[in-house]
């Protein structure tokens, strides 16, 4: 190989590395881009919500001036709207992971199950909000009420609860259920005293990081009719303290509803409501990261 | 009992050898934990129900052919018609605009979380970009129309208030994570040995990365592109509040528009009665708009399969 050769293939050599470092730069760059936009929403937001977000706005019914509104109905409203999503959908989640992970028949119909659950997590939430429109709302006669709202979020949630505790499931080492079984347990009574205690961390976190999801959710109860100007609670002093009939509103539409307003006024007050709900789903979410990290030390199996 | 029949295991019984009463108990439980497996099924009776139903009622009264080819979308003027083609035009063209976005982003952080990032960085741009994902659609909505439309109004002179534009490039940062996880979860998959023939021919890094792991990952990202696009059709809020209500037929982005979505929930929100024709073309457009996602998603589906036939 002569002098020229070698210094055109070194030449080349260090083209394509630079190259790589270009491209390596681009791929950082649009990995943090997102951020940077995230960033900004953030600092945008907050920016609008000073001098909006205050005691009065947070316990204030809704009103159409401005300096007299509040987010009290809405914020009580996504509250309970939450509680009674996670009394539907934790049970009967955790109830069918449970019966597709430890009842392993393999037959066409648990395939099937399967098949159909990852198709749901796939469909339109407005989807959920005609179903809930169909059925809730007209067929079982439960009208605008938050219970329609909280049925209607627990078939959207389903999904990601039965994915999730299906993977806090599988997760548990199958030798505590074959010592469990050999010791003379029946099948149910391995996963209750054994199975479940193991996976349960994990189930929370994913049930936790779904209902943050039906928190942000807004389309599906436009669709059932979720009301904008609500000036009560669907809360009471006797038991059952909820008004399950109750017409309500949530934190997202009420959002929404000040954001479709062309007053700069209102807008603000869209900001702080932002605000207010991104603290709620902070809040949700470093629960959920705490209790998978305690999750992570426990498990030494 | 025939739920029982299917739920006990037909050879491993031997959980089952206790008393009657224990038996029975258990078989209980296994019907009841199966009843709730089988609540995902009626959801999906429910929905396909709903939506047959109130469409097939629509139908009545409006031809197939017209509401399917139909350029005019006027149902709450005299004289009403029923073409959809103007809220499709407007939904694909906020999707297109939203893919454009987050397929080569997506598709670069993926690569960079998957073959150039160390691990602790890794560690954290991973969750930090799956925050993006958590943000409810109404905030992203309200950023579009309050802060991203004005910024770009200022470069845009033609750009209106509302337009499909803002909407689309605020969707596809949305479904980034979506997008970037699920390549990266391909390119995952792809076995090392792979790279080390391609660097042991004397590739650099961005050659193995192109020539070898991308082309190895591919059906993975098309899966993920797929799914991208199934969820930029079905996005409600966004479009709803920066995308305006215009149902003219055109596909120009900087003109309002108004996608599938945006309709269905502009109409939830008004008060038509609800026996009305108006008020049935929802559930009409709702059933398309669950027939395009759910024909995407099973392609992405299919698509993912065979990548993991692969290299199993």
């Amino acid at each position: 190989m002569n002098e020229i050769e070698t210094y055109e293939v070194q030449r080349r050599v260090k083209q394509r590395q630079q190259l790589g470092q270009i491209f390596k730069w681009l791929a950082f760059t649009a990995t943090i881009i997102g951020l940077f936009f995230l960033a900004l929403l953030l600092i945008d937001t907050w920016n609008k919500s000073v001098g909006w977000l205050d005691f009065q706005f947070l316990t204030s019914y809704p009103s159409r001036r401005p300096q007299e509104t509040g987010i009290l109905a809405a914020f009580v409203g996504s509250i309970v709207l939450v509680a009674l999503t996670a009394m539907i959908a934790f049970p009967i989640g955790v109830s069918a992971a449970i019966y597709l992970e430890e009842y392993p028949t393999q037959g066409t119909l648990t395939r099937f199950i399967q098949a159909n659950i990852a198709n749901l997590a796939g469909v339109p939430s407005i989807v959920y909000g005609l179903l809930g429109l169909g059925i809730f709302v007209r067929q079982m006669g439960l009208g605008r009420s938050i219970l329609a709202g909280a049925l209607t979020m627990s078939l959207l949630i389903l999904p990601i609860i039965i994915i999730s505790a299906q993977e806090a499931i599988r997760a548990v080492p199958p030798s505590l259920r074959q010592a469990s079984l050999a010791l003379g347990a029946t099948r149910w009574q391995t996963i209750w005293n054994q199975v479940l205690p193991m996976a349960f961390p994990g189930i929370l976190t994913g049930t936790i990081l779904a209902l943050s999801r039906a928190i942000g959710e807004t389309a599906p109860l436009i669709t059932i009719g979720a009301l904008t100007f609500i000036a009560f609670l669907p809360v009471s002093a006797e038991p059952p303290f909820v008004d399950v009939g109750s017409a309500f509103t949530v934190l997202p539409i009420q959002i929404f509803n000040w954001t479709s307003r062309p007053q700069a006024e209102f807008r603000n007050l869209a900001a702080a409501g932002i605000i207010v709900l991104l603290v709620i789903l902070l809040g949700m979410n470093s629960i959920a990261i705490f209790l998978r990290n305690r999750l992570s030390k426990r498990s030494t199996y | 009992m025939a739920v029982n029949s299917l739920t006990t295991p037909q050879k491993k019984s031997i959980e089952f050898s206790g008393s009657t009463a224990r038996r029975y108990y258990e078989g209980a439980i296994a019907a009841f934990l199966f009843l709730c497996a089988a609540i995902s099924i009626l959801t999906t009776i429910g929905i396909i129900g709903v939506l047959i139903f109130e469409t097939v009622e629509f139908l009545r009264q409006v031809s197939i052919f017209e509401f399917l080819f139909g350029t005019v979308w006027t149902p709450l003027f005299e004289p009403p018609q029923f073409g959809v083609l103007p809220l499709v035009g407007a939904t694909l063209v906020t999707s297109l605009i939203a893919m454009v976005v987050s397929l080569p982003i997506g598709m670069l952080a993926a690569i960079y979380l998957s073959e150039y990032a160390s691990r602790r960085t890794r560690s954290i741009l991973k969750p930090a970009l799956e925050i993006l994902a958590g943000v409810p659609t109404v905030v992203y909505g309200y950023f579009a129309l309050t802060f991203v439309t004005p910024l770009l109004r200022d470069y845009i002179p033609d750009l209106k208030v509302f337009n499909g534009l803002t909407a689309g490039l605020v969707i596809g940062i949305m479904i980034i994570p979506l997008v970037s996880s699920l390549s990266e979860d391909a390119m995952n998959a792809v076995p090392n040995s792979l790279r080390e023939a391609a660097y042991g021919l004397g590739s650099t890094k961005l050659e193995v990365t192109l020539r070898v792991v991308v082309p190895a990952a591919l059906s993975g990202i098309v899966a993920a592109f797929i799914l991208g696009i199934s969820r930029a059709v079905g996005e409600t809020m966004i479009v709803a509040i920066a995308a305006g209500q215009s149902t003219i037929l055109q596909f120009n982005p900087l003109n309002p528009m108004e996608t599938m979505t945006a309709f269905i929930a502009r109409v939830s929100l008004g008060d038509n009665p609800q026996t009305s024709l108006e008020f049935k073309t929802i559930f009409a457009v709702g059933m398309l708009l669950f027939l395009v996602t759910f024909l995407l998603n099973i392609i992405s589906q299919r698509v993912l399969a065979k990548y993991r036939e692969v290299y199993q």
